[in-house]
């Protein structure tokens, strides 16, 4: 579920990026942004794919991509197995947020997420005027077939890292047909104006961060 | 083991197929798990292809319980087609144009590698009972004989479905250094208490048959036929899923009416009876016990102090790619996910598709278009990897 504006995340994640990193993509659909980050990073991609035709998608692309889903499958992975953890577009579909965030912490180094902020000022004023669940560009299905089950604000999403312990090493708005402009989520302006936004986020703890997740590999529990 | 006085009976030799009995020397000895030996192995295969000159385009097939070497070409018994050819011939995903293909069969089988119907060297008897008890390991030990013995030192892939599954998962933990690739179908990391009990039901079929006389029947010229398709009638039916059944056969009936007795009434009925008959006339009942004994036996983890990941640690470099059938009961999607949480936490590259069908268990050798496609577009990439063209 790869909403609207893709791209601009990709363009962002693929500056992100370490060349060379071990990345786990989380909901990596045909493998389009792997592929990239293969291209012109190097990196060692893995993917999550929950639809056989992705996974399918991925094979013929050379992807290493297992189907399953981030609510049920991320705890297979061992602690620290990837640098980067990718969840792109994909928190506000996932049946439990705040584990799935937990366990991208676990398994990554760092983890890049991005999400629509339901906080932005077209959302908020569709809801003050017309009183119905807004349709926008980031989120433009009715509520009744939406996957984006659970939406939140960047305040939310905020104050959410921070109850996890963890910390945000960088962030960035996105609006359609844009290029990502980086921003500090903590400025109120900023959940007005941010139609969605990526985050790289790593544990406050210090705990594992960029770097030794490959050499600290040895994968078992 | 030595490879110097090997036999081989190729058929067309040079030509796209090939195979025939691979027979290694008396020194060259087979030590099975349970501890026992077996000399003068022989090894019953075929070939698809040319083995290329840096000899990196090998693929091994590992064949089901009750299949065979003749994966892509008529039985010689029954004049069928190659139990596989949805997926190994001209332009399919296994294209003998680009690979070299091999595939055997398992010793305990009955298609002319060792087994229970061969003879005894230190007897001259038919085996029998006498023949050692089988593992899934002790299978992939021969073929690794086999493999060597055509001069391949590293497969391109092991590839197999069902017990051919769990023969590559073998493969991957035993020889990891002669794979660069695996794809494991419909299989499982052990049997469950489920399948080792339908296992007992098709045994019991088979010895309770009195024409089985313990097992030494080779020499009375009469064969346990009735309790061996007992066996696979039973069998038959964990391979389909209930959808699958209901929609071939519902409550349809053979003829108008019931017979108001215990004739094939059902359409069901009778192709189950089918299925039994056809199968004794191209399957040993002894090998029957052998095979469902090694798979019974089969517990990956087990060897590896119960957690499944250590049997993979060193598979690291190998591509896997794990499939699975949404309605097959008999190895279940979640034991595909047990075999790929084991291979996520060992680090190794992995790969997993579960395929939406109502086929049941069956559907890896049936026509299943999204398994094809997903098969070629791994095998595809992985050969681009390999430098194959």
């Amino acid at each position: 579920m790869k909403a609207a504006p893709v791209r601009e995340d990709f363009r962002e994640i693929l500056r992100l990026v370490r060349p060379g990193a071990r990345v786990l993509d989380v909901g990596c659909g045909e493998g389009e942004l792997l592929d990239l980050l293969a291209r012109e990073k190097g990196v060692d991609g893995r993917g999550i794919e929950i639809s056989a035709e992705g996974v399918s998608a991925c094979l013929a692309r050379g992807l290493a991509v297992v189907q399953g889903d981030a609510d049920r499958d991320l705890d297979s992975f061992p602690a620290q197995a990837f640098d980067y953890v990718i969840l792109s577009q994909t928190l506000q579909a996932v049946l439990n947020p705040r584990h799935v965030l937990g366990e991208l912490m676990r398994i990554g180094g760092q983890a890049i997420v991005s999400l629509p902020n339901f906080g932005h000022w077209r959302v908020r004023l569709d809801l003050l005027a017309h009183g119905r669940m807004p349709m926008t560009g980031s989120l433009p299905e009715p509520w009744w077939s939406t996957p984006n089950i659970h939406l939140c604000t960047l305040r939310d999403f905020t104050a959410l890292c921070d109850d996890l312990g963890l910390r945000i090493d960088a962030a960035a708005r996105l609006s359609e047909g844009r290029p990502a402009r980086p921003i500090d989520p903590s400025r109120p302006i900023e959940n007005w104006r941010s139609e969605a936004a990526l985050f790289l986020l790593s544990r406050r703890d210090g705990a594992p961060g960029p770097g030794v997740g490959s050499q600290k590999s040895d994968l078992f529990e | 083991m030595s490879d110097g006085d090997i036999v081989q009976d190729r058929a067309a030799s040079g030509a796209a197929e090939g195979g025939g009995i691979m027979r290694f020397p008396a020194e060259a000895v087979l030590r099975l798990e349970s501890g026992a030996r077996v000399h003068g192995l022989e090894v019953a295969y075929k070939t698809y292809g040319q083995l290329n000159a840096d000899k990196s385009n090998a693929v091994l097939i590992c064949h089901a319980l009750t299949g065979d070497q003749h994966v892509a070409s008529p039985h010689p018994t029954t004049g069928k087609p190659g139990w596989w050819d949805k997926m190994v011939g001209p332009g399919l995903p296994l294209d003998p144009a680009r690979y070299f293909i091999i595939c055997s069969n398992v010793i305990g089988g009955c298609m002319g590698s060792t087994g229970p119907a061969s003879t005894n060297p230190a007897t001259g008897k038919t085996y029998g009972l006498a023949f050692p008890v089988i593992t899934i390991a002790d299978m992939v030990r021969a073929q690794v004989m086999l493999v060597e013995a055509l001069g391949v030192e590293r497969l391109f892939a092991a590839v197999g479905g069902s017990m051919g599954g769990m023969q590559v998962l073998q493969w991957a933990a035993d020889y990891p250094e002669k794979l660069f690739a695996a794809v494991c179908i419909a299989a499982a990391p052990r049997h469950s208490a489920q399948n080792i009990a339908f296992h007992e039901v098709g045994r019991q079929a088979i010895m309770a048959d009195p024409d089985w006389r313990g097992g030494d029947y080779a020499e009375t010229g009469v064969r346990p036929e009735k309790g061996l398709a007992v066996a696979r009638m039973a069998a038959h039916i964990t391979y389909l899923s209930e959808p699958a059944l209901q929609r071939k056969f519902g409550r349809e009936l053979q003829r108008d009416g019931l017979s108001w007795g215990f004739d094939a009434d059902f359409q069901v009925e009778s192709y189950l009876r089918h299925q039994g008959a056809a199968f004794v006339d191209r399957f040993d009942a002894n090998s029957y016990l052998y095979i469902t004994r090694a798979l019974d036996y089969f517990d990956l983890a087990a060897a590896h102090g119960g957690v499944l990941a250590q049997a993979f640690r060193r598979a690291r470099e190998v591509r896997f790619c794990v499939f699975s059938f949404t309605s097959d009961w008999l190895y279940p999607t979640e034991e595909s996910r047990a075999i790929v949480r084991a291979l996520n936490a060992a680090g190794a590259r992995t790969s997993f598709v579960e395929i939406e069908t109502d086929k049941g268990h069956d559907a890896f050798f049936l026509e299943e278009p999204v398994l094809r496609e997903a098969l070629r577009g791994f095998l595809d990439s992985a050969a681009q990897a390999r430098g194959l063209t």
